[in-house]
């Protein structure tokens, strides 16, 4: 009798299990329908002429829907940011590592606190304590190589993948 | 203290705690687990019910899914759905089982209202319950016909023109009527919007009504393949194990058809006039509404009058609020109504065949034959269903579920045949 | 009785569009077809050809973007390449201006006409259609537009061709706006194929049958694993009805 109840039971765990197993299965294509879509992975990189540029000016681009801050440093600007204390820092990094050419800084404009967009590339917009970018949001400062050196944010500002295709044409993604 | 609360009976603690507090899973037990006493004798037609819940669901959870990928704009519509179809991750299953999906809750509501009526599921004293269900039934109807507007292809833009023209044959007013659904003098973009709107809407309802719709069947209990009162406890078995896992049987085999349908006929029920995007200045060659509404169609095109033309089709679905009072017979299962069998075969055949001719070309034939079924309908109900109660002797019922000893006269009656004889 | 009642209900959507409207043309045996179907990579391929070739000079294929054809089985250079073939618009710019650029893979194939307008001018008032949905779009699907490919023969003298029409034997009223597309050679195929008419239709046809159903054999693929599952549980829970339900059916007895 106990065999027999145990065989029984195990079927109709077995078929309750089945359709768990197959539920789950189901609900997949629902959670992954909201991961980007063919079309948006497909437009993941983006090229930009940056010839126009003068020593010292700034160009904001979008990729992947996000800002870019493409800055043409000066000598001293440059100069500056090699001199820091790298141990100081709060994410410790040299400015040699986060560029490609030295005249070149490629950032995300993105707070690596809450995801604000730090002013700083419009003439006049306020640059912060350190000559960067200043988040108005809570108040995060960066310097010229776009490291976090005061405020709330826990990270530099990430460097984007890119790769210079010409001298006046870098791809960012 | 212990003794002051009034404490559920769960083992589980934390399931305990809970429901003395919220008695959720006492409701459940009531509703579909062990305390909810149910006929022993049902047979496989009583699976649809649940089938159809299992349906609204699908539809609730595919469609979520699909309005986070959809525009509702004129100009962006059909290519938004192409973008689900192509690019959204696994985007063309959820659509393909949402469109295949709308088919199937009407296959399993159809075999849900059949099974009704052959074992008159809709008589004393479960005609609310029977209202109920008609009322979900017409949003079903509704929603449908609102969400096949949203992919803006052909058939949407025109089957939206044209049904909403229905409304222009009310007296003085259908105009403005018209224009106020349609939210211009045509189906345009505000139309688009307010579809969309309501098409999300109605579910919801559908699923709060379904709520009554269980409420008002809990009171009485399922019918039965008898037809007869159920009097003893020994006629009676737990929802749970037994139609759990028998509705779980029907479920798989359900699922097993569905998708053969999702995933190697996906577009078999649908047109193809729909995959060619709207043009409000050519009307496609042949208009014909979805398969599930086809038989109302060919009601309305079989009067040669525009306004009795739309009375009869709406005519057509009223007349089944009123059907537990049209049926004036004491007995509920056709089983033991010989001549109830014959004509409910022929209504059955007479509904597929409307079905038919819904989707021809009305011309020669069609015609005579759509105005004879048409006619047919009416009198099944209007004077068939009126009529068998006077002319129709009911077999002997048995006394019980299980045990099926003939009795003669109206002693074998149900307790609620034999109170309405006296 | 029953039985027969089921299948009836069953069968209600079948019978509805059993007579549907429909284009008496040739049948093919084509390989896409059935619960295993695969299209065929090098005739997807020929049919690129075939389409970029001919058809493309009126007719878009917007929902197709270059990055799709990974399907056919090119590999990421080879569509870099064959998209950089195409020249697109883009913009405006910083000053406010449209411009050219090479096509890339993201980019959707590009339309031989501006808009809708412009194809209708271009065509003497007859719209030429996106062909990315033609089969799907169409009753009969892929054999619907081989028949009309090749279906263009000398008139019968008892019909008259009007100005701007041109005779085709599978079209519906015989009369269509479209002037032959194909034509013995009409492409040098680069697999070597003999271009025939029949060869080109076929494989033009397999290519959009492609286009309106990319997503076809992952479909099937799904669906057999998917079927297979519920069948296993359908059986399984069967059993489990049956033991459950054995001591009210003893009773009974």
């Amino acid at each position: 009798m106990s065999k027999k109840k145990s065989r029984r039971d195990f079927i109709v765990i077995a078929s309750y299990s089945m359709g768990a197993v197959g539920a789950g299965a189901a609900i997949w294509p629902i959670i992954n329908q909201m991961n980007p879509a063919a079309d948006t992975l497909a437009m993941a990189s983006t090229e930009v002429n940056i010839g126009a540029l003068e020593i010292g000016q700034a160009l904001t681009v979008k990729w992947r829907g996000k800002p870019v801050f493409i800055r043409r440093r000066t000598e001293n600007e440059i100069n500056d940011s090699r001199q820091v204390d790298i141990n100081s820092l709060r994410d410790p990094q040299a400015d040699e590592e986060r560029v490609q050419k030295d005249e070149w800084l490629i950032v995300m404009g993105v707070c690596t606190h809450l995801g604000c967009v730090p002013l700083g590339q419009k003439t006049g917009d306020g640059k912060g304590d350190y000559g960067g970018w200043f988040c108005p949001c809570h108040g995060s400062h960066y310097d010229i190589s776009g490291r976090i050196r005061k405020g709330p944010a826990p990270e530099n500002l990430e460097v984007p993948p890119y790769s210079f295709i010409s001298d006046n044409v870098i791809k960012i993604g | 203290m212990k003794s002051s609360i009034p404490n559920s009976q769960f083992k589980n603690p934390v399931i305990n705690w809970i429901d003395t507090r919220l008695p959720i899973f006492t409701a459940m037990n009531e509703a579909v687990g062990t305390d909810h006493p149910t006929p022993k004798n049902l047979n496989y037609w009583w699976n649809f019910g649940s089938l159809a819940g299992v349906t609204l669901v699908i539809m609730i959870i595919t469609g979520i899914a699909l309005a986070m990928n959809y525009t509702a704009h004129v100009d962006h519509a059909f290519d938004s759905v192409e973008r689900i179809m192509r690019d959204v991750n696994g985007g063309w299953l959820i659509r393909y089982i949402h469109m295949n999906g709308a088919s199937f809750f009407f296959i399993v509501v159809y075999i849900h209202m059949a099974r009704s009526l052959y074992y008159g599921s809709y008589k004393a004293p479960r005609e609310l319950l029977w209202i109920l269900g008609v009322v979900i039934y017409l949003l079903m109807m509704a929603t449908a016909f609102l969400g096949y507007t949203l992919p803006w292809g052909q058939m949407s833009f025109w089957g939206a023109t044209v049904i909403t023209n229905f409304f222009s044959v009310i007296p003085f007013v259908g105009e403005p009527i018209v224009n106020w659904l349609l939210g211009g003098y045509t189906v345009d973009n505000p139309t688009l919007n307010r579809f969309y709107a309501l098409h999300y809407l109605l579910p919801f309802v559908i699923a709060g009504v379904i709520l009554l719709h269980i409420v008002a069947l809990h009171r009485f209990g399922s019918n039965n393949p008898l037809g007869i009162d159920i009097k003893s406890d020994k006629d009676m078995i737990p929802f749970h194990p037994y139609y759990t896992i028998k509705d779980f049987f029907g479920l798989s085999v359900f699922l097993a058809i569905f998708c053969v349908f999702v995933f190697f006929l996906p577009n078999f029920l649908g047109h193809p006039d729909n995959y060619v995007p709207a043009d409000p200045l050519s009307t496609p060659a042949h208009i014909v509404p979805e398969w599930y509404l086809s038989p109302f169609y060919a009601i309305l095109r079989a009067v040669p009058d525009k306004l009795l033309g739309v009375l009869a089709m709406f005519g057509a679905i009223g007349i089944l609020f009123i059907l537990p009072w049209l049926d004036r017979s004491p007995v509920r299962s056709a089983h033991y109504r010989p001549m109830y069998r014959v004509f409910y075969v022929i209504f059955i055949v007479n509904m597929l065949a409307l079905g038919y001719l819904g989707v021809q070309n009305p011309e020669g034939i069609y015609i005579i034959l759509g105005r004879t079924c048409t006619a047919w309908y009416f009198i099944h109900f209007l004077v068939i269903m009126p009529l068998l109660n006077i002319i129709e002797t009911p077999k002997a019922l048995p006394k019980s579920v299980s045990d099926p000893i003939f009795s003669s006269g109206s002693s074998g009656l149900s307790p609620a045949a034999s109170r309405k004889l006296k | 009785m029953k039985r027969l009642l089921l299948l009836s209900v069953f069968l209600l959507p079948f019978t509805t569009f059993a007579a549907g409207p429909e284009v008496k043309g040739v049948s093919k045996d084509w390989g896409f077809l059935g619960p295993f179907g695969k299209y065929d990579k090098s005739s997807l391929q020929r049919g690129l050809q075939v389409y970029t070739e001919v058809c493309s000079s009126c007719h878009s294929l917007k929902y197709i973007a270059y990055r799709n054809l990974s399907d056919l089985g090119y590999n990421k250079n080879e569509i870099k390449a064959f998209a950089s073939s195409f020249t697109v618009v883009d913009g405006p710019d910083d000053d406010g201006e449209m411009f050219e650029r090479p096509g890339r893979p993201a980019d959707f194939f590009v339309a031989p006409y501006a808009n809708d307008n412009a194809a209708r001018a271009a065509n003497g008032g007859a719209y030429p259609p996106d062909l990315s949905l033609i089969t799907k779009a169409r009753g009969g699907g892929a054999n619907y537009l081989y028949s009309l490919l090749i279906g263009y023969k000398e008139p019968p003298e008892s019909i008259e061709v009007r100005e701007g029409l041109h005779y085709n034997k599978y079209y519906s009223g015989n009369l269509i706006a479209m002037p032959q597309p194909l034509y013995e050679d009409g492409v040098e195929y680069a697999d070597g194929t003999n271009a025939s008419i029949e060869q080109m239709a076929a494989d033009v046809t397999e290519f959009l049958t492609w286009a309106a159903e990319p997503e076809m054999e992952a479909r099937k693929r799904t669906g057999i694993a998917a079927i297979s599952f519920l069948l296993i549980m359908a059986v399984l829970s069967y059993i489990a009805k049956l033991q459950i339900w054995s001591d009210v059916k003893k009773k009974k007895a």
